[in-house]
């Protein structure tokens, strides 16, 4: 007998599986870098949402109880995601500006420059006098 | 019927994870295989997860969280490396 908890648990962990499945499959198919950190940090970590949320309402379908540190680690993962995103996107930034990408850009081209006379921030110096700062001497 | 969908759930993810594998050995950017490295380990938690609601048990979820957060701090810990030369400023 299959009820309306399998049936939802069912379809978010086909959702899940499917999502990550696409993830992946724009790392490996998108054309340049920047483009493809487009597939996993949003669409695989959606995917993974939605197997948790499967397996909190499966653990409430065998066991009757509300549990939530599953979607302890979703919250978790879903502060981090842009984090890291933002820090691998600074990398590839970096890299291109000194060089050493090892990679054309694809057909999106490099990202605009900031208006004004700035540029992007991937490497910048600790500055004197700040608490952290470990150039004073 | 949720075994069956369990085991496919799993199998995608492992499809997944062989796709993220060739991103990490092909490159060419050292950009695309931290992204690969990053993808790998929320696919390694999602398989986690799945294990732990195909067995029963409950200790997984507690790998799954521990395996989110040393994810997410060597990620940024590898870009720190790269963008400064050093971890701790």
């Amino acid at each position: 007998m299959t009820s309306v908890a399998d049936i939802v648990v069912i379809v978010l962990l086909l959702l899940g599986a499917g999502f990550a499945v696409i993830g992946s499959w724009g790392l490996v198919r998108l054309p340049s870098t920047m483009e493809r950190l487009h597939g996993p940090t949003k669409a695989t970590t959606l995917g993974l949402g939605a197997l948790l949320v499967a397996s909190v309402i499966h653990s409430h379908a065998r066991l009757g109880v509300w549990t939530a540190h599953e979607l302890l680690i979703s919250l978790f993962l879903f502060i981090t995601a842009p984090i890291s995103a933002n820090m691998i996107a600074k990398v590839h930034l970096h890299r291109a500006r000194v060089g050493t990408a090892g990679e054309p850009e694809g057909i999106a081209g490099p990202p605009p420059r900031p208006s004004g006379d700035g540029d992007w921030a991937t490497f910048e110096a600790p500055k004197r006098d700040t608490p952290a700062s470990t150039a004073n001497s | 019927m949720i075994a069956v969908t369990l085991h496919v759930a799993a199998a995608g993810i492992a499809l997944a994870l062989l796709l993220n594998l060739w991103r990490l050995l092909r490159g060419p950017a050292l950009g695309d295989r931290i992204v690969a490295l990053d993808t790998m380990v929320i696919n390694a938690i999602a398989l986690i997860v799945l294990i732990g609601m195909i067995g029963g048990s409950d200790t997984y979820f507690e790998a799954a969280l521990l395996l989110a957060m040393v994810g997410f701090v060597s990620t940024i810990a590898f870009c720190k490396f790269i963008l400064r030369g050093d971890i701790v400023e």
